[in-house]
């Protein structure tokens, strides 16, 4: 393996940049040997998953259905089952919601940005990152989605001709929102389908059974890899790629606005854009750890999901997690230099009013713990980094709840002061929302190819068509 | 079932490496055979050049979709917020550009998302569920670690023992003849 080769682009001779950086692939694989790795999970019958997998499968499942009787029972009985009341009308639900689309943050970044930015790395984990995408932003969805009570009237967030001839509110930062998450759910999907079709169709390529055949052959649209096709294929994957990276940005901005565009002290600022889209990366990239470190090992990928992986996603959850140890600091000093004394109560309560102990548990888990990452042993451990992703996870809900809860429960009368404390549907709203996500996530692991092996091939020294 | 007459449809050469299927595209696109295209399971970095094709036209419909969408969408919103059912809601103007443009934003990438999935189906005519070539055993490798170059009856050059000859020459590693 020689690391000095060198090709000519024009008329500058260059080291070839995959060869002179470490290799994405580890170990001497053909492109067959790709096509094995990571079809073999994805042809095993539901017996011959991992024993892991299919007990995960069970909770999530099971979880899932928890998940589905409490939305049953909501729409129901109303959404009084839960603790919001005055002056915390804004809760859990809201709180989830934000929590979920975060998530799906990172499968947008790793999928559109570091695809710009030529980032070859991320092609063993976009797979995963786009699926965790699509399914977090369902689970967000079904909160504002249940959380209006009167779900029969949903749709008159859409600007839908009906019976009151009135339509919606378009100066409203929550109708912003219908819009901004509705259009990052459909163009994650699409995305994550349009990078699926090349792999769905070598599923289809070494299918057994008619099942599996007509299902493959149905998504994968009838793929043949015409070099006449890859030519549009690679120009839409582009215009994906360059569409979703201001969408993303603009996504967890338009949810921010639905505090900041209030006029609540502790909801009313500017930072708050940069600031959620810098959480929303540092908890989806957080949640990929947690998804992706478990999943390499007992798919047996950890050839094309290698340390050098890891420990990028760890540096990226340095940098994200200190911009919002930033943004957190920030919001003190203008709470302070606003010279607005409902300002500086509201910030004076976050950290040392009666919710303070939530406020710390969200700065020891989203400021100090990614610190242990200037480490090079501990980003580079598997095990470190799988139980820091699990506190990044718990501190950006826990940031979720600080915003919202801390800035409502005491009201500018203290006789409307509340003390907020959930229900055990709340409790199960959260956990069950996990389960869908988990269900869903587990499934995706099962049946669909969970690296996208076209774009591993094409990153190979054999892909190379100049070299013999 | 009855045999049908069959229909040639063209010279099939299948090669084991990118590089060789890279070469022989060149020298099919330099001999001037026009219909021919090549079969690979990833995008081969530069073989479009190598086949002589031009850029993809997807970008210009992306375009005038996602400008309609951002003219859509704002004119939308004027008429109905301003015109159609003016609403005072905080004493607000109805007619309030800044206030529409994360929507327009929005639509207009929605627009151009859907139009880059959608068109790029339509330039590519797919689904197409039925391709002759899907008869042929060994082009399900496609899709894992095969490389192919079929240069099409329906060219003016073609004739299929030439072809077939050519492709030898080429260095193909094996050669099919594509029936319908």
């Amino acid at each position: 393996m020689s690391s000095q080769t060198l090709i000519h682009r024009g008329d500058v001779v260059a080291h070839e940049p995959i060869e002179t950086r470490e290799d994405l692939v580890r170990g001497p694989h053909s492109f067959h040997d790709i096509t094995n790795m990571v079809c073999t999970p994805a042809e095993k019958t539901f017996g011959q998953m991992h024993i892991g997998w299919r007990i995960g499968f069970a909770v999530a499942f099971s979880l899932m259905l928890m998940f589905l009787s409490g939305i049953g029972y909501l729409i129901w009985e109303g959404v009084g089952i839960w603790g919001n009341t005055s002056p915390v009308y804004w809760a859990w639900d809201i709180v989830n919601f934000v929590f979920w689309v975060g998530i799906g943050h990172a499968g947008t970044l790793i999928s559109a940005i570091l695809f710009l930015f030529r980032q070859k790395w991320r092609t063993s984990i976009n797979r995963y990152a786009e699926a965790m995408t699509v399914f977090a932003v369902i689970c967000a969805l079904v909160f504002p989605g249940v959380h209006v009570g009167r779900v029969w009237t949903v749709y008159w967030m859409f600007p839908l001709p009906n019976q009151m001839s009135m339509w919606p509110n378009f100066r409203s930062p929550l109708l912003w929102d219908v819009f901004a998450v509705g259009t990052y759910f459909t163009i994650s999907l699409l995305f994550w389908w349009v990078g699926l079709i090349p792999d769905l169709a070598s599923l289809r390529d070494r299918a057994k059974t008619k099942l599996a055949q007509f299902g493959y052959g149905l998504f994968s649209m009838g793929w043949k890899g015409s070099t006449r096709h890859w030519v549009n294929y690679e120009r839409a994957y582009l215009l994906l790629a360059s569409l979703s990276a201001p969408l993303v940005l603009s996504v967890h901005s338009v949810v921010s606005f639905d505090f900041a565009v209030s006029q609540l002290p502790g909801w009313h600022t500017t930072i708050f854009p940069p600031y959620f889209v810098a959480g929303a990366v540092f908890s989806g990239f957080a949640m990929v750890n947690t998804l992706m470190l478990p999943a390499r090992k007992w798919l047996g990928l950890k050839d094309l999901v290698t340390i050098k992986h890891i420990e990028n996603m760890n540096k990226i959850i340095l940098v994200t997690g200190t911009m919002v140890g930033y943004a957190y600091a920030m919001e003190f000093f203008i709470a302070w230099y606003s010279g607005n004394e409902y300002e500086s109560f509201a910030f004076i309560n976050r950290a040392f009013g009666p919710y303070a102990w939530a406020y710390w548990i969200m700065v020891s888990c989203n400021v100090i713990t990614p610190q242990l990452f200037w480490s090079r042993a501990i980003r580079t451990n598997i095990t470190a980094s799988f139980i820091i992703s699990i506190f990044v996870n718990i501190g950006m809900w826990f940031e979720r709840f600080v915003i919202t809860v801390t800035s409502l429960n005491r009201d500018f009368m203290p006789s409307a002061w509340h003390y907020y404390v959930p229900t055990k549907f709340d409790l199960m709203f959260l956990v069950g929302s996990f389960g869908l996500f988990f269900t869903l996530f587990l499934l995706f692991i099962w049946r669909v190819p969970v690296i996208a092996m076209a774009e591993v091939k094409s990153i190979m020294k054999a892909a190379n068509p100049h070299k013999h | 079932m009855h045999t049908k007459h069959k229909k040639e449809i063209g010279v099939l050469a299948e090669f084991d490496s990118p590089h060789a299927v890279y070469h022989a595209c060149e020298l099919t696109r330099d001999a001037g055979f026009r219909r021919f295209d090549s079969y690979t399971p990833f995008p081969v970095h530069g073989l479009d050049k190598a086949m002589g094709l031009g850029p993809s036209y997807l970008p210009w419909f992306v375009l005038i979709a996602g400008s309609t969408g951002a003219v859509l969408a704002m004119l939308t919103m004027i008429w109905m917020s301003a015109y159609d059912y003016p609403l005072n809601i905080g004493g607000k103007p109805t007619f309030s550009i800044a206030a529409f443009i994360p929507i327009t934003f929005e639509v207009t990438v929605l627009f151009s998302g859907l139009t880059s999935v959608f068109g790029m189906f339509v330039l590519n005519k797919l689904p197409t569920f039925y391709d002759p070539l899907f008869n042929i055993a060994k082009f399900a490798k496609v899709t894992d670690d095969s490389f192919f170059l079929m240069i099409e009856a329906r060219d003016k050059k073609y004739d299929q023992r030439h072809v077939v000859e050519f492709l030898e020459a080429a260095g193909a590693k094996s050669i099919t003849i594509v029936e319908d």
